[in-house]
Parts: C-alpha cells; structure tokens; sequence
C-alpha cells in the first residue's frame, strides 16, 4: 500500500495515501473532534468542527475530507483552531433548543459532549427562540427538529439503505429535516429502520418511547407481563451502562428484568429455532415440490417494509413465516396460555429488540396467533430496556447472571447467531443439511456466511439438491441482489435479507455508538462476536435440537409447517405503494 | 412558506406527460441531469406539483425528496401553478422603503392564500418580487400586466375588486 509521510503537531505520521488528515490523526493517536463526519457514510465537511491548519493552506481546513499529502505539515491544537471549533459550536448554539437537563440524548448527545469539551459555559449569541417541532406520525419514531444540527447524517444514512424519504428542504435559515411537500413519515415510503436515529448526534430523533406502557403494565396487578430479548439485545446493551463494545450480557440482562417483577422471563432466541424449523420446512416443501425460489428469509420488519413497498413482485419468495418476535408473541398467546391457564386478554407481552421497525411490525394486520391478540403488546428498544433498568434503580454491572426462565428460555447456537447477518442463514443451513444429509454429515459452521460484507454467497451440495444462498444485509444492497435476480444475472434458492448493514446487532434500537468510536473501531464485529462466541461455546447448536422446540411441536403444534403452526407462526404480505398522494 | 402542498388538484395532459418523459429519457444518464429536468418539466406544465416530481424521480431512479429538496431550495422552481390573476408586489428597495410589504400582507389577509401559493379557486396567485423598474411609482403591485403605484393598503380592495 502506497503510503505518505506527513507531521501532526509535530509528530512524524505515515498514513495511506487516500487517507483524510482525521483518519492520519486518528493512526497517529491524535483526536480531532467531528460531528457531521461518519466514515463512508456522511464525509461533506458541513459542521466545521474538525478544522486544522495545515501549513500554507489558505485559511482552516475541514480535516474529515482534507487528504494527507507527502511532508503536509498539520496543526490540530492551536489557539486559532480552538478558536475556530468554539465559535463554530457556539454559533450551533444559537438556535438549538437547549434542554438538556430533561432531553432524552442527554448524556449520549455528541453535540452535549463537544459543548462541554470546549468550556462553552454561556451562549453569546441568541437568535430566534426555537419551539418545538414534533413530527411523530410514523409509530417509531420522534423528530423534534428545534435540536436538529443539520448535520445530515440521517440523511445519508436514508439514502444508503436505498430509501432517501428524508433530506434538507429550504435553504438557508429556514433549512430543515423533511420528507416531501411537508408530508409525515407514516406518508412516505419510510421502513422503519431507524437508521436516522442511531446516526444521529443529537436528540433531534428518537425513538417513540414505549416505556411508560410497560411501567403501566407492571404497575397492573391484574396483568400477567411477559418480557424476551432478542438475540442482538444481550449483544449490546452491556454499552449502555458503560461495559466495553460486544460484552455479552445475557446474564445480567436476565437478572435485571427479574427484578424489575416480570411474570416472565424469556427469550427470543427460542422463538427463533422455531423459525427456523418453519422456514427450514418451507425451504424443503419448495425445492421439492417446485416452488417459488429463491427463498428469502422474513425476520426483519424494516425488510418487509422494503419488499412491500419498493420491491412488491418479490413478495411470493419471502417466507410466510413470521419473524422470531411474531412467532414468540403468538406462542404466548396460545401455548403458554393454555400451560398456564391464562386468558390471553390478561396478558401483556413485550419484547426488546434493538430494532426500531419491530414497532411497526407489531401493529401488523396478520400478527395475531390468538385471534383478536396482538401477538406482542408492546415493543422496545435495547435502548429502552437501558432505560428502564436505569430507572429501577438496579446496579446493572454488580448484578449476577441469571438464566431466562426455563419455560420459554433454552435456545440453541443457531438461534444466538440470528442477531449478525448470516445467522439465521448459517441457522437454517444446519437445520436443513442435517435433514438431508443426516446429523452426523451436516457441518456445524458454514463460515462462508459470516462477515460484515454487505454481500455473501456459497454454494452448498447435499444429497438430492444443489443449495445456493445468498446473504445480504442493508435494504440497499438488498435492492441491488434483487434487481440482479429479476434481470437472470444471479440464481439463488435462499437469500437472507437484513435490513440494516451487518445485521440487527447494527440495529436502529441498538445503543449509540458515538461516531468518535464508530468512525474508527468495528463495532459491529465486535458485537457479532458475542454472538457466535455464545453460539460456540454452547453444547445445543442446532434448532430442531433444542427440547422445548420439540416438546411445543409434541404437545401442541403438530407437525413442523402443519395447519396449527401455520396458524400461529405465519403471516402474509400485502404490496403498499411508494407514494401517497 | 412555497413549500406546501397546492390547493389546486393537478391537472397534467397525456401530452404534457409525453413531453416530459422524452425530456427524462434525454437527462437519464447525463450527470446533474435533474435540474434541467426540473426546469423543463416546470415549463411543460407551468409548475412543479407533488404529482409531477413523482414522475420526474421515477424517471431519473432517485428518490422523491432529493427532486423535493432542490425544488425548495431555488426560488425559480415553483410548487404552486399560477393564478387566472397573477398578482406580485414589488419588495425592491423603494417599495419597500415605501411600505409595500404592508400591501402584501393585505393581499394575503384578504385573500387567505401565504406568498408563493394560490387561491383554492385557481383565481389568484400571490408573489413578492424583486423591482420591477418602476421605482417612481413605489409602492407598486402588478396583476397580470396592470400596473398599481403609490399603492397604500386601503387602496388594496379597490384593486381586488377589478378582478373577479
């Protein structure tokens, strides 16, 4: 790799060439702050807040686009650079809404982080007071643009899943966050995601929050109230109580929600070896009985919000099945109800997903397994769940690890994996190869799989049947494999589709991960592999392997993809338009 | 504020929509082609309705917001169609020294529709402008071609009246 010699403050640096004076920094263990600057993602030098002087350049420069060049001499800590950084923010200041005492990014906010760093201990500039701006049509989520900073980086993050229903509108002051002719979210072809959120510095996007019903839940003794994690959670939510990135907190995760007087305490990862029994079965039924193929996995709502909207001939290839949180709820409000001679209506489910689109997705026309029953009451983030625990009063970190109550808690390795992209595929690919080619010649990892590449294929042979599979996650990739699919330039039996880049352990609901760390660290790597760490060291590793899939399939269900499990575990789709004039 | 959705259900001819798609057709893989799209389809069909960008992102494989976005941004792109009166009041310099911003705002008191819009009847359109050479005259409005100086606001419904 060609690389140049440059100094920072001084210090002799060598850096690729290509390389950005922050990423030169960043090697040379130098911090530049930044706001607007995500790596690949949003680099367009708008905030002004990472300007260096770099000698004989005219004026600052924007060091998150300003490339290194051989013998550059760059000062990022001068009085002058300071300077320049304060009035900047100073002057972002001026028109934000400053509530931090009760804003919920308090705390997590970057542009709070960056105003402290800099001593700003007064405003000196005062311009029109903002009021607030709500924009909270969609179920998801909350925009209040009076603490907006125009950084844009939930506009690049929209438009690199493919999707694009926000941008600026206006200019100049009147500049702000929208989405077409004024119109709300709920009115655009806006899928959930939340990717706008966790990319966003401020507490300018949120997401709505549910706790207070669950708090109301708990609070009701007349209420049976049922709490399970999604794989990804346990993967993430050691970060919001300062635990180091890809931690592995099930155990206290439990031990939280046990305390926090949860009738149940349970776990998706269940739910999702369940899913993978039903799509497995689909998969065989339509190989052998001609089919529509390629398959495409269902577990992620944001990606069935996609395919609706954008992507509507693709509807008869995703599976029926529902994804792990629809098959949990619906398992609730039938076979736990039963075991425990509950009615359903006194039941109230919530899951934690670190997803955003889960929210949307509960409201869903066909997720009821008992008729008339949500299958989930409410849905929260990792966030939330952070929140919550926070409020409790619990010292999360000092808490013991507990196991998820035994009735709906056991879950094999496939299911842990389903949290990074190529898990539920890997999970799938060992229930169905054991099928055909028998437990003792199936392998138990399919590396080809895993990895952060936004596309992935193998091709695997078994007995009767050559499977080909693809993986890809982030719904504008997805986009792309399936207009290649729709032209005959690729052929797949199976695809996995996650809707945001990496999987659901990079989440919409996942904690935020300030762009200081992300710009530089591979959190999502990290957090993947808490994942298949767990999935490694487990003894369970196949879905149809875990008891309580096949006690639940002996006592209630029947047989696998039978007319009962139909009835609880699967789910349609409907084609939505794009526009909605 | 320009931005909001017009009260004036579209109205676009096959032909007009013909016209556009060749003009698409001819943008498509020219780099920046979208503003030029925009200003043609602005042309086509007098103004740049919800309907209209639709077509025009459709067309050019972008989304929505980005047609939205830069149609917001520059003042020549209009979301509103013109009015059977189009009136425009002067805000240069001399009017303006000259009080024609109180003309406006009674323009929009009486009519009800803000600057950059038009009338739920498609009657009137109302827009403040940059001069319009007629400086000796300020405070000036216009509707049409018709000419008003030395306006003052209480001569507003005299002039309104005209126009019916």
């Amino acid at each position: 790799m060609d690389t140049v010699k440059l100094t920072i403050n001084g210090i002799e640096v060598e850096a690729p060439a290509g390389s950005t004076i922050i990423q030169a920094a960043n090697l040379a263990g130098i911090k530049i702050p930044s706001l607007c600057y995500l790596k690949d993602l949003n680099e367009i030098g708008a905030c002004r807040i990472c300007m260096v002087e770099v000698k004989g350049a005219k004026g600052l420069v924007a060091s998150c686009v300003y490339p290194v060049n051989e013998g550059m001499e760059v000062w990022t800590n001068t009085q002058k650079v300071r300077d320049a950084r304060k009035m900047t923010l100073e002057l972002l200041l001026s028109n934000h809404r400053m509530e931090c005492l009760t804003c919920r990014r308090s705390g997590t906010c970057e542009l709070q982080d960056l105003a402290h760093d800099f001593g700003i201990d007064k405003v000196r500039f005062q311009t029109e007071k903002m009021e607030p701006q709500i924009e909270d049509s969609a179920l998801h989520l909350v925009r209040d643009n009076s603490k907006c900073v125009l950084c844009r980086r939930c506009v690049a993050a929209c438009a690199a899943q493919g999707v694009g229903v926000i941008g600026c509108n206006e200019r100049g002051f009147q500049t702000e966050i929208g989405s077409p002719f004024g119109r709300g979210l709920v009115e655009t072809a806006c899928i959930s995601c939340g990717q706008c959120i966790v990319n966003c510095p401020t507490g300018a996007l949120t997401e709505r929050d549910d706790t207070g019903k669950v708090w109301a839940a708990l609070a009701d003794e007349t209420k049976h109230v049922v709490i399970a994690t999604a794989p990804s959670v346990r993967a993430g939510l050691g970060e919001c109580f300062g635990m180091p990135i890809g931690t592995n907190v099930e155990g206290k995760m439990v031990a939280a929600m046990r305390r926090m007087g949860f009738d149940g305490v349970f776990d998706v990862d269940t739910a999702a070896d369940f899913t993978i029994i039903e799509e497995g079965t689909e998969l065989l039924e339509r190989i052998k009985n001609g089919g529509v193929l390629p398959l495409i996995t269902s577990c992620s709502p944001g990606w069935i919000r996609y395919a609706e909207q954008y992507h509507p001939d693709f509807l008869p290839n995703i599976s029926s099945c529902k994804s792990p949180q629809g098959m949990f709820g619906g398992l609730m409000k039938t076979y736990y109800a039963e075991k425990m001679g509950i009615d359903p209506k006194d039941m109230v489910v919530v899951s934690v997903m670190p997803c955003t689109a889960k929210k949307y997705e509960i409201k869903r026309p066909d997720m009821q397994g008992a008729p008339g029953y949500q299958d989930i009451d409410i849905s929260i983030t990792t966030r939330e769940l952070g929140e919550m625990i926070k409020r409790s009063g619990l010292n999360f970190t000092a808490l013991p690890d507990e196991a998820f109550d035994p009735i709906f808690g056991i879950a094999s390795g496939a299911a842990d994996i389903f949290g990074a992209s190529g898990g539920v595929m890997e999970a799938a690919l060992r229930t169905v190869s054991s099928i055909l080619a028998g437990e003792e010649n199936a392998p138990l990892e399919f590396h080809e799989v895993r990895g952060l590449e936004s596309v992935k294929e193998a091709t695997y042979e078994l007995p009767g049947k050559t499977v080909r599979v693809a993986v890809v996650s982030g719904t504008k990739n997805a986009g792309a494999l399936l207009d290649a699919v729709r032209a005959g330039e690729k052929e797949y039996d199976f695809i996995e589709v996650m809707c945001c880049p990496g999987g659901c352990i990079n989440g919409g609901g996942q904690p935020y991960v300030p762009a200081e760390i992300k710009n530089f660290v591979d959190y999502r790597s990290l957090r993947a592999k808490a994942l298949y760490d767990e999935d490694a060291g487990k003894e369970l590793r196949k879905s149809h392997h875990n008891p309580i899939v096949q006690e639940v399939y002996a006592e209630y269900l029947g047989e696998w993809g039978g007319e009962k499990a139909h009835h609880i575990l699967h789910t349609t789709y409907q084609a939505q338009p794009k526009y909605r004039l | 504020m320009p931005n909001t959705k017009t009260v004036v259900p579209y109205s676009g001819t096959p032909e007009q929509e013909a016209q556009l798609k060749a003009v698409i057709a001819e943008y498509k893989d020219v780099p920046g082609g979208t503003m030029p799209v925009m200003q043609q389809a602005q042309e086509i069909f007098g103004y740049l309705p919800e309907e209209v960008q639709i077509m025009i992102a459709e067309g050019m494989g972008i989304p929505l917001e980005e047609v939205y976005g830069i149609s917001t941004f520059y003042s020549l792109y209009n979301l509103n169609p013109k009015g059977r009166y189009k009136i425009t009041v002067c805000l240069g310099t001399a009017c303006y020294v000259k009080g024609s911003q109180a003309i406006l705002d009674k323009i929009v008191a009486r009519l009800g529709c803000p600057v950059g819009s038009i009338s739920k009847d498609g009657k009137y359109s109302v827009d403040a402008t940059r001069c319009v050479g007629a400086c000796g005259l300020a405070p000036v409005m216009m509707v049409n071609d018709d000419v008003y100086g030395r306006m003052t606001p209480d001569q507003v419904d005299d002039v309104l009246a005209k126009y019916k």
